[in-house]
């Protein structure tokens, strides 16, 4: 079962069960998976869940976007028969290949033709085989799909354009099929930037990415895609965008990722916690990378005048960085040690050396101890 | 035992080597019947019966496509049978509206030569395509680039609207976001033009497949010239308009220049008709001079691509007379003669105005007196414009999003303490009042 090539360890570090598999963060029980506030509404008219991974949680959204929305399309390379990761499984055939359909391999075209038929008021929900793939669209996107409400005095606009694609590492991908290029297009104003952690938060932060009226680019950890499973309600539902969300409450230190980071931040705070006995960590999910819950953390670190942010992308420019000074200004006498940032280094995604490049557990961890100890 | 054994084993392997050859023979003479009928089936990338040659010819580029006329330069019918059953009143609506356009194009160049407005591309040389115009309904969506004023003109885009955006004042429809000629009309339903080129065709690739999901008759036009046609998009747009069957006319304006780059050094083929062929395209290149021409291959095309749901690639083949805009002056890098030379031998507007003349449908009076009017009505839009106030400052945090995100909030809370810091730096009193 074990892979040889593959980056993640399964062996316990200093008694942590690490990763996905173990996490707390998952809610495997229909209960569980009800009690989150955000979704309080939906268990009085329809509590039934059942048990997804995240690519059947996305299938789900995409599923009920194309139910409830009759000027809504899925389109992008291979969706017709599933997709490369499943996330379209069974769509063509339950709404019509004049609704769910491939495109030719361009991505600029994809970008574009999506653009166009959200200029007209359809709902276009585009995806990109893979994050790394995307920048092709890069001028479609920020040159175009940012812009066309503002540049037009409102008289147009792309709301129901959402871009998806799949991001992060997944163990072997290397330069390719690993990026999170979140950064690229969170200093773009104009487009909003949203990743989910979980099956739950996928479909929720999906459906209200597509119904949103605005441009949305939803970044999938693939690592995710099979490894998160959680009882999903089965209601149409959806989690607020630019809403952080607390994972854990804490009162030493303010811990910050997003996406597949969290599981990771997750280890490295029982990790810290074990080794330093009485410390008490806060957990905060971003969710929308851009606009982010400015708010939320800003309140945290108030509380506990340290932070921590983790991200895979590499650190210079990342969005640690735009955290980071963000809460210098809003904080700034607060603050008891430096905002630590554990990123991915400043290398292209190196293949080989995924284990050393990741901002691992115990790198989390030495930050949080750092922080903790200044 | 041994012995038994080895000759239970040698018959075993005797009679398997003869199972094996009387196989191969079946398997040869299956397989020679097996492969015809495999060819025959073909690929899924393979389309013709007739796939094989054993001649071996590099095929050298084909002979350059016809363009379709229906005038000659000086305004006479060529093929009667080609003459659009106009009425003298849409004729002549036509060519009012390319008088106008070509008066506007000269009073609002000399205007930013004088400083009043910032930036203006003319339409020199071009204003046949104005027939494109009238071969379409308003229903049917415009993506243009930037040279295709002429479209909004046609379907009564006034002169005020067209100063208050020259102006970016608070009349502008873009709420004077974006430099002069950006223009944008939903009414009319003309997309809002933006620098990057080509970017609109993929664009209207997508629209046109959602006119097509509604149902709604109707097609999308996308204009180019040649020079943008060089950029990815078009291969992007060409090829997924073919593929999935959208109802979009590309309309490409081949002018001779991009810029400063001849056509000569912006592509070796057959211009930019013999691409749409290799898309599956249907295509036509046609006098782009021509105003019947434009008009009857854009009816058609249009036809074309509402009643079968695909795509048709006009190539109008005219000349830009004027320069790129006025940040250039383009006899930098050509020959002064060679503009002259087309402006007098083929000029659309004299060609439309000799053929309406044949008719007895205009003479010079009705010339002088419309093109009198034309200056009157715009002088009085342009100084309305120009004295009106630039947009109230929220209009720069407002329309990023639907709604303002909260970094955008606090941004102009900020902008606003500023301006109440350092009035000295701040003046306000061209922009109109936030209320």
């Amino acid at each position: 079962q074990k892979r040889g090539y593959a980056a993640t360890t399964t062996q316990p570090n200093d008694g942590i069960q690490q990763g996905v598999a173990y996490s707390h963060l998952l809610k495997r029980g229909p209960e569980d998976a009800l009690r989150n506030p955000e979704l309080a509404h939906i268990s009085a008219v329809n509590g039934e869940t059942t048990k997804m991974n995240l690519f059947q949680a996305v299938n789900d959204a995409m599923s009920i976007a194309l139910a409830t929305d009759e000027n809504s399309v899925v389109f992008g390379e291979d969706v017709s028969f599933g997709g490369v990761f499943r996330a379209t499984t069974g769509l063509a055939e339950k709404f019509g290949k004049d609704r769910v359909f491939n495109t030719p391999l361009t991505e600029q075209g994809i970008a574009g033709f999506a653009i166009g038929m959200a200029a007209v008021g359809h709902t276009a929900i585009a995806e990109i085989q893979f994050a790394d793939y995307i920048f092709p669209a890069f001028d479609q996107l920020v040159n175009e799909a940012a812009k066309y409400r503002y540049r037009s005095g409102n008289q147009f606009n792309v709301g129901g354009l959402t871009v998806r694609a799949p991001c992060s590492a997944v163990g072997h991908g290397g330069h390719y099929h690993s990026q999170s290029p979140e950064a690229f297009f969170a200093h773009c104003p104009g487009l909003k930037i949203v990743s989910p952690r979980s099956p739950i938060q996928a479909k929720g932060l999906l459906l209200a990415s597509i119904r949103d009226r605005n441009p949305v680019i939803f970044f999938e950890p693939k690592n995710l895609y099979r490894a998160a499973v959680e009882e999903v309600p089965v209601a149409d539902y959806e989690l607020p965008l630019g809403k952080a969300e607390i994972l854990k409450k804490g009162k030493d230190v303010t811990i910050v990722g997003y996406g597949a980071q969290m599981y990771t931040l997750e280890n490295a705070i029982q990790l810290a916690e074990k080794k330093m006995p009485g410390l008490s960590c806060e957990l905060i999910d971003l969710r929308t990378i851009m606009p982010w819950d400015v708010d939320t953390v800003v309140e945290s670190v108030n509380k506990t005048g340290r932070l921590v942010i983790a991200h895979e992308a590499p650190k210079s420019s990342g969005m640690g960085a735009e955290i980071s000074s963000t809460i210098m200004e809003r904080c700034f006498l607060r603050l008891e040690a430096p905002i630590q940032r554990v990123c991915g280094w400043d290398t292209p995604f190196p293949l080989i050396f995924e284990k050393f490049y990741m901002p691992s557990m115990i790198r989390c961890f030495d930050a949080i101890k750092t922080s903790v100890n200044y | 035992m041994l012995r038994n054994t080895t000759k239970i084993l040698s018959l075993y392997t005797q009679n398997t080597l003869r199972k094996q050859c009387l196989h191969t023979t079946i398997r040869t003479s299956n397989a020679a019947a097996k492969a015809k009928l495999i060819e025959k089936k073909g690929l899924p990338n393979w389309s013709n019966e007739d796939r094989f040659t054993t001649d071996m010819k590099i095929i050298e580029s084909t002979a350059p496509l016809k363009a379709y006329r229906v005038m000659d330069h000086t305004g006479q019918i060529l093929d009667k049978a080609h003459e659009p059953q106009m009425s003298k009143e849409e004729a002549l609506y036509c060519y009012k509206k390319m008088v106008q356009l070509h008066v506007i194009d000269g009073i609002l160049y000399e205007a930013q030569r004088q400083g009043r407005i910032s930036f203006y591309m003319t339409h020199y040389g071009e204003e046949a395509m104005i027939g494109s115009a009238a071969a379409l309904e308003n229903d049917d969506v415009v993506f243009g680039q930037y040279r295709e004023a002429f479209m909004l003109l046609y379907r009564g885009f006034t002169m005020d609207e067209m100063m208050n955006q020259c102006f970016s004042n608070d009349m502008d429809y873009g709420k004077g976001r974006q430099m002069p000629i950006h223009y944008g009309s939903k009414k009319l339903n003309f997309q809002t033009i933006s620098s990057p080129l080509g970017t609109q065709i993929p664009q209207a690739t997508g629209a046109a497949y959602a006119l097509k999901l509604s149902n709604s008759r109707a097609c999308t036009i996308c204009f180019f010239g040649e020079g943008a046609a060089s950029e990815g998009d078009f291969h992007a747009g060409l090829n997924m308009a073919a593929t999935l069957k959208c109802p979009v006319i590309f309309m490409c304006r081949n002018n001779g220049y991009a810029i400063s780059t001849p056509s000569s050094e912006q592509y070796k083929g057959d211009g930019i008709a013999s691409r749409g062929i290799g898309y599956g395209i249907d295509t036509i290149r046609v006098d782009g001079n021509d105003i019947w021409a434009v008009y009857n291959a854009t009816k058609a095309a249009r036809e074309i691509a509402i009643e079968e749901n695909k795509p048709v690639l006009i190539e109008a083949m005219t000349y830009r007379i004027g320069h790129h805009s006025t940040s250039d002056d383009s006899t930098k890098y050509r020959d002064r003669n060679e503009v002259e030379e087309r402006a007098q031998f083929d000029n659309p507007v004299t060609r439309f105005r000799r053929y309406l003349e044949h008719k007895q449908w205009w003479n010079q009076d009705e010339e002088d007196q419309w093109r009198k009017e034309v200056r009157s009505s715009l002088m009085k839009s342009f100084n309305a414009a120009e004295k009106r106030k630039k947009p109230d400052l929220n209009q720069m945090f407002s329309d990023v999003y639907d709604e303002l995100t909260p970094n955008l909030v606090a941004q102009k809370q900020e902008l606003q303490e500023l301006i109440k810091k350092y009035p000295e730096y701040y003046s306000t009193k061209d922009y109109a009042s936030s209320s």
